[in-house]
């Protein structure tokens, strides 16, 4: 029978916690980073014009389909080789996650403004309002609402990706325990307690976001 | 009539893919004028009212309304969407499916107008809004969402959105076909009102009795042509064309509505 002693975990305290920083920090960044590449490859692949269209769908289809363990060795290893780009490992996978997750969002985000019916936009210029100003008042307000659970899991799968920065040698929370396994050997109660913070910071996120979407389901 | 028309369509064409549906249309509507457009089904009535406000930009042909007149096919230039947006924000155009905006209450749907494409101030917008829904009978809403609104009462309310624009023409696309029969009436109401105050329309319409007493033209389509037009009355009591008047056959001809039990 195996012994637990969680009391080992103390002593790592500063590790984890800084580690815990990296990671919480790199989400914010890889998921504010990421909503802006969704909406470049949203815009781009809803636009009038074919050469737009097709370079998004090659960023889309590019990112979408190959794994994020590749992307982010690719990117750390082969672009200096390649295009002498030489980046640290943290620039190399915020870039690299950022735009995995740019992929995924651009389509949930293209998917929520093609669901709005088209008699909405066409109420919109009936009135003389330019497209513009149908997407910004009309289109997008109402999509928002449809977009966001699908928006916050794909925000939650990135928060868990940012776990496999630690083949960069980049010290989150997940690399800091394998650090901390390696010096204890107490590998079980160490990455328990690194799944247990992970569900710790995410369950009440998604609480708040479901509050959220009853709150903006207003009138509809 | 000696006035200018405040609508002229000249030898309108358009097709979607190898299906023409409007096959050189004229069509006049003069200041303050009612004409009702009827037909069946795939008719291109629907496409042609939808061609005036450029909402369907045609092949070929010209549109004039007031005093702006585009003019397409044989390598005119497309206007640009500021120029079609400015054109749009002078005709009211009302839809079979209301498509109000359901993230604004009632209100705020006939202010967006207003504030976004006119730059009015809020509060001029709101009292222009509050009086356009007191005129089609809905000023004690204003605060409603649309979801909590009848099928009478969105219509009515998209109604007062268009009037908001304060347009010189207002465009009616099967605005009572998606009601239930009981609230075809209040928004009929509406529309014969406007009419008396001298409103030009056009009218897309299966009301065939309501086209009657309120349309001073009618105008019958079938396969995108123009098969018989005139006075409404004389059109609809005793029409010319064959077609027209097998069209006719499926409504009952004068008198009211048909009673809502009824079987067509």
């Amino acid at each position: 029978m195996y012994q637990w002693d969680f009391g080992i975990l103390w002593s790592y305290r500063w590790l984890f916690l800084n580690g815990l920083g990296v990671t919480v920090g790199f989400t914010i960044v890889i998921v504010v980073c990421g909503l802006l590449f969704g909406l470049l490859g949203a815009f781009g692949s809803l636009s009038r014009f074919k050469a737009l269209r097709l370079t998004a769908l090659a960023f889309i289809e590019a990112f979408r389909c190959t794994p994020i363990l590749v992307q982010l060795i690719w990117f750390y290893y082969a672009l200096p080789i390649l295009a002498g780009v030489e980046m640290t490992p943290i620039t190399a996978s915020a870039l690299a996650l950022s735009l995995y997750g740019g992929s995924f969002y651009s389509e949930i985000i293209r998917g929520g403004i093609v669901s709005i019916d088209r008699g909405q936009s066409e109420a919109g210029a009936a009135l003389g309002m330019t497209p513009v100003q149908t997407m910004r008042r009309i289109v997008l307000p109402q999509a928002i609402k449809r977009m966001i659970p699908a928006l916050m899991n794909q925000s939650i799968i990135q928060f868990k990706n940012t776990s496999l920065v630690s083949v960069l040698a980049v010290p989150d929370l997940v690399y800091q325990s394998q650090v901390a396994a390696h010096d204890s050997y107490r590998p079980l109660e160490i990455y328990t307690a690194v799944a247990v913070a992970y569900a710790a910071i995410l369950i009440p996120l998604t609480i708040l976001v479901r509050r959220g979407e009853k709150r903006l389901a207003v009138g509809e | 009539m000696s006035e200018t028309p405040k609508i002229e369509i000249r030898s309108l064409r358009k097709s979607f893919g190898s299906n023409e549906v409007l096959k050189n249309i004229n069509l006049d509507v003069a200041k303050g004028g009612v004409v009702a457009l009827i037909g069946p089904s795939g008719s291109g009535k629907s496409t042609l009212l939808r061609c005036i406000n450029l909402l369907v930009v045609p092949d070929g042909g010209s549109v004039r309304v007031g005093d702006t007149r585009f003019a397409f096919g044989g390598g005119a230039k497309l206007p640009d969407v500021k120029t079609l947006a400015k054109f749009r924000a002078t005709t009211g155009m009302v839809f079979q499916h209301f498509n109000l905006f359901p993230h604004m209450t009632a209100l705020q749907n006939v202010m967006e107008g207003p504030v976004t494409v006119r730059r009015m101030p809020k509060a001029n917008a709101e009292t222009l809004a509050r009086a356009q829904l007191a005129k089609v009978g809905l000023a004690e809403k204003a605060d409603q969402y649309p979801a909590t609104l009848s099928g009478g009462q969105k219509q009515r309310v998209a109604i007062a959105r268009a009037l908001a624009m304060e347009p010189d023409v207002m465009l009616f696309d099967e605005a009572t076909s998606a009601l239930d029969p009981e609230l075809v009436g209040e928004v009929l109401n509406v529309i014969q009102q406007l009419a008396s105050e001298g409103m030009t329309m056009v009218i897309v319409t299966h009301e065939i009795a309501f086209a009657r007493e309120v349309a001073d033209r009618l105008i019958f389509m079938r396969d995108g042509v123009v098969v018989e037009e005139g006075p409404a009355r004389q059109v609809i009591d005793s029409p010319k064309e064959s077609a027209t008047r097998a069209f006719l056959g499926h409504f009952h001809r004068t008198g009211a509505l048909p009673p809502a039990n009824a079987t067509t």
